[in-house]
C-alpha cells in the first residue's frame, strides 16, 4: 500500500532449476515480468558465452521474418494479428521453426528469381516485336522511296541529317540498280540515341541510313524498366566488313542488336512465333505469382505467431546466458532482483514451469543478503505510469528514498494550470484529452492538466479573454456621483478615464467577489496593476509552501533511515532558515491583505523585505505594525546564524567520529557505532580508506551555499507562475480584441460571411498558438519547477531502475 | 447576490474543501490504490483551497480601485445593480 510513496524493497534471491526444465521455468517467469536476472558472468563477452550460437540462431530466425514481413507488404498481404497465445517455446521448437524459415526462404528467393528472369525474358521478347513492327514500316517506306524516287515526305518518322543522304543514294541507286542495303537492327535508349548518331556519323562520313522511332510504351512495360524509353532504329550500310565496326559502336552503347529476316514473310512468321511465345510467358508468370501470393498467405496467418515466439526465445538465451551452469550440466544457478512481496508469485511461478517440462525435482529459491543497491521498483498503475516517467527521466530515485511520482499528480497539473490559467481554453483542452483517453488510455496527465486549468481559469475570472459576473460585482459607481461623491455628470464628459475610489463609502461594498476576481476589473484599463500585484504574491506564496513541502519530503527520508542526527544539524536549520525568511514574507503578504491601510502610506512588500536585509529602518519608510523592527532583526539574526551551523556542525561531528573510530579496533567498533542498516553517510567510513577533511567540509560548504542561495532564487524563479499567467491572458485578449472583435463589428450585410472567415482564423490562431505553444510552454516550465525548485530540496535521485524480464513488453515495444 | 459579509463564502468554501480533504480519505475503499487516491484527494484540496483563499484575500482590502472609461462608467451607473 505505502509501495508508492517509496520505492519498493527489494531481495536478492538465488534460483536453482534444472537444466530441462531452465526454458520453462525462465518463460514463466518471463510472462510474470516480476523479476529481474542478474549478471553472473561479467567477465565475459558477448562471443564467448554459453548459449551464443542459439542467440545468432534466432537472430538469423528474426531477419528471415523481417524478409517475409517486406515481401509481404510488398504484395500487399495484409498480416492478421493473432492473438497472443500463451506459447511455451522449448528447444526443440528452435530446430523446428529454424528449418522451416530456411524453407520459406529458400523458395521465396527462388520464385522471386525466376519472375524477375522471366519479366527480362518478356521484356526482349516485347522489344522484338515492337522492332519487327518498325521494321516492317522502315523497308515498305524504303521500297517506295525506291521505286517512285521522290523526296522522302515530311510526315514519316523522324528524319535526321541523313534525309539528304537518302536522296543522293537514290539518285546513286538509279545508275547501280536496286541496291543491296545491309541493316542492322536494334534496341537502344533513347537518351542515348543522338550520341549513338553522332559516333555513326563521324565513323562513316555520311554514308549511311538511319532510322530510328520511339517505341510506344505499354503499361506493362513501364512497370518492368521504370520511365526508361527505348528507340528502335535500323542502320542501312553497304558492305559487310563496317558491319563489325557497327557492331562494336553498338555495344558501346550497349544498345541490343536483334537479327531481323529480309523478306516480309519471314519477318511475319517471325512476329507470330514471338506472339505466341509471349502468351507463352505471360500464363507462366502469371502461374508465378499465383503461386507466391499463396505461399505468402500460408505464412501470414502465422507470421505474428512465429515472431513473438522468436522473440521470446531469443530473450529466454539471453537470460540463460547471465546465468552459470555447474560443472555437473545438470543445474542452472541463477540470480535475481525481486520485490520482497513478490516472492510467493516467483515461487510458485517456477514450480509451475518445473511441472510443465515434466521434471520432478523442484526448483529451489533462496533468498541471501547482499551489500549491493538493489534496483528502484515503482509499482505504477495506467494513472501513476505517467507521472512516474516523468520522475524518472530526471534521474531515477536512489533505493527506497521518498518518491515523489504521486505528489506530481495533483502539484504538477496545478502548476502547470496556474500558467496556463483559462476557463475556455482549459475546457477544449479537458475535452481533446477525454478523446484521447478514450482512445489510447493512458494519458491522463493532459485530462488533469485541462481539468485543473478550469478551475484557475474560473478563479482567474478569465474565458477566452473574458469574464463570468455570476455573483454582482463588489464595486459600484453610483456612489461616486453626486450627491455622495465629488462627480457630476460634466466630469464624465471632460475626463475620458477615471478612477474609483475605494475610500469613498458604498464604491467598495465590503465583501469581495465571492469566487475569483471580481469581473469589474476586466473592463479596467488598470487592470494589469492590479493583477501583476496579485499574480505576484500568489507565485510567492504557492513557491514557498511548495518548497516547504519538500524541504518537510527530506524529513521523511530522514526519518525513515533512521537518520536522526542528520534531522537535528540538517533539517531543523533549513526550516528555520527558510521559515525565518520567506515564511515572514509569507506572513507579511497575508497580513497586509488583511488589514486597512491608508493608500498613501501602504509601504511596499518588496521594499520592506530588502530594508530587513539591509537591516535599514530609517523613519521615512513606515512599517506594517508595531515592533516589526524588533521582529524582523531577530529573524534575520536567527536566519544568518542557522548557516554556520548548517557549515560546520556536520563536519566537525563527522571528524570526531573519525577521529573516535581510528583509535580501538578498526572494523568493530565501526559496526558497533552504526547498525547495518544505517544508510547514512557515515558510511564511507566503513571502507579502510582515509577520509580527507578537507572533502567533508567542502562538500558541506556546497550544499549550504546551494541551499540558500538556492532558497533566494528558486522563490524568485516561483514568478514565472505570474510571467506566464500574464502573457497567456495577454495574448487571449489581443486576439480577442484584433481578431474577433474586429469580426463582430461588420454592420454590412456581408458581415456574416467575413464573421465566419474571421472565426475560422480565431479558432486556428487559438488552438495553435494558445493551446499547443502556450501549453507546450507552461508544460515545459511546470516540469522545470519540479525537477529543479522542488526536488532538489530532498530528491537524491542515483538509483537504477528494475528492468524485469517481461514478455509483455519485449513483444510490445518492438511491434 | 450580494452578501453582507465575507464570513459565509469563507465557512462554504472551507467545509467544501474540507470535506474533500478530511472527510473523502476515510470513504475510499480499501484496495491497492488506496494511498494513492487519499495523497490526490488531500493534495488537490489544499492546492485549490489556497488558490481561492489567496484570490479572496487579495480583494478584501483593496488599496485603489478600477480606473474605467467614462462610456463604460455611464454604462455601469445605470444596468449595474
Amino acid at each position: 500500500m505505502s509501495s508508492s510513496f517509496r520505492s519498493e524493497e527489494m531481495c536478492l534471491a538465488q534460483l536453482l532449476f534444472q537444466t530441462e526444465s531452465a526454458h520453462n521455468c525462465i518463460s514463466e517467469l518471463g510472462h510474470l515480468g516480476l523479476v529481474q536476472f542478474k549478471d553472473l558472468n561479467p567477465g565475459v563477452t558477448a562471443f564467448q558465452r554459453r548459449f551464443v550460437k542459439e542467440v545468432k540462431k534466432c537472430e538469423k530466425m528474426e531477419r528471415i521474418l523481417r524478409y517475409l514481413e517486406k515481401e509481404m507488404v510488398k504484395s500487399s498481404i495484409v498480416i492478421a494479428p493473432t492473438k497472443e497465445k500463451e506459447i511455451v517455446p522449448c528447444p526443440r521448437d528452435v530446430l523446428e521453426l529454424e528449418s522451416t524459415f530456411e524453407k520459406l526462404e529458400q523458395d521465396l528467393r527462388e520464385i522471386n528469381r525466376n519472375h524477375v528472369a522471366l519479366r527480362q525474358n518478356l521484356s526482349e521478347l516485347m522489344d522484338i516485336d515492337s522492332l519487327l513492327r518498325m521494321a516492317e514500316d522502315f523497308f515498305e517506306e524504303a521500297e517506295s522511296l525506291m521505286s517512285c524516287s521522290e523526296p522522302p515526305s515530311e510526315d514519316s518518322m523522324c528524319m535526321t541529317v541523313s534525309s539528304r543522304i537518302t536522296s543522293r543514294r537514290n539518285s546513286s541507286s538509279s545508275i547501280i540498280g536496286p541496291p543491296y542495303l545491309g541493316f542492322i537492327a536494334g534496341v537502344i535508349k533513347q537518351e542515348r540515341f543522338p550520341a549513338f548518331e553522332k559516333v555513326l556519323w563521324r565513323l562513316f562520313h555520311g554514308n549511311f541510313v538511319l532510322r530510328h522511332a520511339e517505341i510506344q510504351a505499354t503499361e506493362e512495360l513501364q512497370t518492368d524498366r521504370g520511365l526508361a524509353k527505348k528507340d528502335v532504329f535500323i542502320i542501312f550500310v553497304q558492305g559487310d566488313h563496317v558491319r563489325e565496326k557497327v557492331r562494336k559502336v553498338c555495344d558501346g552503347f550497349h544498345a541490343s542488336l536483334y537479327s531481323c529476316p529480309k523478306t516480309l514473310h519471314e519477318r511475319k512468321e517471325m512476329s507470330n512465333n514471338i506472339m505466341t511465345r509471349m502468351e507463352d510467358l505471360r500464363l507462366i508468370l502469371r502461374r508465378t505469382e499465383e503461386y507466391r501470393a499463396g505461399v505468402l498467405m500460408k505464412a501470414a496467418d502465422h507470421v505474428h505467431e512465429w515472431s513473438s515466439k522468436v522473440k521470446k526465445m531469443k530473450a529466454i538465451y539471453y537470460t540463460l546466458n547471465l546465468c552459470n551452469i555447474d560443472i555437473t550440466q545438470k543445474l542452472i544457478v541463477a540470480e535475481i532482483w525481486c520485490s520482497v512481496s513478490d516472492l510467493t508469485l516467483v515461487h510458485n511461478a517456477l514450480i509451475k514451469g518445473s511441472e510443465q517440462s515434466g521434471s520432478s525435482v523442484t526448483p529451489v529459491l533462496n533468498r541471501i543478503q547482499t551489500q549491493q543497491t538493489p534496483p528502484t521498483f515503482n509499482r505504477t498503475n495506467s494513472f501513476t505510469e505517467g507521472f512516474q516517467a516523468i520522475i524518472d527521466t530526471y534521474g531515477v530515485g536512489t533505493y527506497q528514498e521518498i518518491n515523489p511520482a504521486p505528489y506530481t499528480t495533483v502539484t504538477f497539473p496545478f502548476l502547470f494550470a496556474v500558467m496556463f490559467g483559462d476557463c475556455g481554453h482549459g475546457l477544449v483542452m479537458t475535452l481533446f484529452a477525454v478523446w484521447i483517453v478514450t482512445q489510447a488510455e493512458r494519458r491522463y496527465i493532459i485530462l488533469l492538466m485541462g481539468m485543473f486549468s478550469v478551475y484557475t481559469g474560473l478563479i482567474y475570472n478569465d474565458c477566452f479573454s473574458k469574464s463570468f459576473n455570476v455573483f454582482g460585482s463588489s464595486w459600484r459607481v453610483q456612489p461616486t456621483f453626486h450627491p455622495h461623491g465629488p462627480w457630476h455628470n460634466d466630469t464624465l464628459h471632460d475626463c475620458e478615464h477615471l478612477q474609483l475610489d475605494p475610500v469613498i463609502p458604498g464604491v467598495y461594498s465590503g465583501v469581495p467577489y465571492v469566487f475569483g476576481i471580481d469581473p469589474v476589473w476586466n473592463i479596467a484599463s488598470n487592470k494589469l496593476s492590479f493583477l501583476n500585484s496579485f499574480k505576484m504574491k500568489m507565485s510567492v506564496i504557492l513557491g514557498v509552501s511548495h518548497m516547504l513541502f519538500g524541504v518537510t519530503l527530506s524529513l521523511f527520508n530522514y526519518a525513515y533511515f533512521r537518520n536522526f542526527q542528520d534531522v537535528l544539524i540538517e533539517f531543523i536549520p533549513r526550516m528555520i532558515f527558510l521559515l525565518s525568511l520567506f515564511g515572514y514574507l509569507v506572513l507579511l503578504i497575508l497580513y497586509k491583505w488583511c488589514i486597512t491601510v491608508p493608500s498613501d502610506v501602504a509601504p511596499s512588500i518588496l521594499l520592506l523585505f530588502i530594508n530587513m536585509m539591509l537591516f535599514d529602518y530609517q523613519s521615512q519608510h513606515h512599517l506594517l505594525y508595531e515592533g516589526q523592527k524588533a521582529v524582523q532583526i531577530c529573524l534575520v539574526v536567527t536566519a544568518v546564524l542557522m548557516v554556520p551551523v548548517m557549515l560546520m556542525v556536520k563536519s566537525f561531528l563527522v571528524y570526531r567520529t573519525y577521529m573516535k573510530s581510528r583509535q580501538p579496533v578498526f572494523g568493530n567498533s565501526l559496526n558497533d557505532q552504526h547498525g547495518a542498516d544505517t544508510r547514512s553517510s557515515f558510511s564511507q567510513h566503513q571502507s579502510n580508506e582515509t577520509v580527507s577533511m578537507s572533502d567533508i567540509f567542502v562538500y558541506q560548504a556546497i550544499h549550504t551555499i546551494e541551499f540558500c542561495l538556492g532558497c533566494i532564487s528558486n522563490t524568485a524563479s516561483y514568478l514565472r507562475l505570474w510571467a506566464l499567467s500574464l502573457a497567456h491572458a495577454e495574448l487571449s485578449e489581443v486576439l480577442w480584441r484584433m481578431v474577433l472583435q474586429v469580426g463582430l463589428s461588420f454592420s454590412s450585410g456581408m458581415g456574416s460571411l467575413m464573421l465566419a472567415l474571421i472565426f475560422a482564423a480565431f479558432a486556428v490562431l487559438t488552438v495553435t498558438v494558445l493551446l499547443v505553444m502556450e501549453g507546450l510552454s507552461a508544460f515545459l516550465h511546470a516540469l522545470r519547477l519540479h525537477w529543479v525548485e522542488f526536488q532538489n530540496k530532498f530528491y537524491e535521485g542515483s538509483g537504477y531502475k528494475f528492468t524485469p524480464l517481461s514478455f509483455d513488453s519485449l513483444l510490445k515495444t518492438q511491434q | 447576490m450580494v452578501y453582507h459579509s465575507v464570513a459565509l463564502p469563507m465557512i462554504c468554501f472551507t467545509t467544501l474543501w474540507g470535506l474533500v480533504g478530511v472527510v473523502a480519505p476515510f470513504l475510499v475503499p480499501k484496495g491497492p490504490n488506496r494511498g494513492v487516491i487519499i495523497t490526490c484527494l488531500v493534495l488537490t484540496a489544499v492546492c485549490c483551497y489556497l488558490f481561492w483563499l489567496i484570490a479572496i484575500l487579495a480583494q478584501v482590502n483593496p488599496l485603489f480601485g478600477p480606473q474605467l472609461k467614462n462610456e463604460t462608467i455611464w454604462y455601469l451607473r445605470y444596468f449595474w445593480e
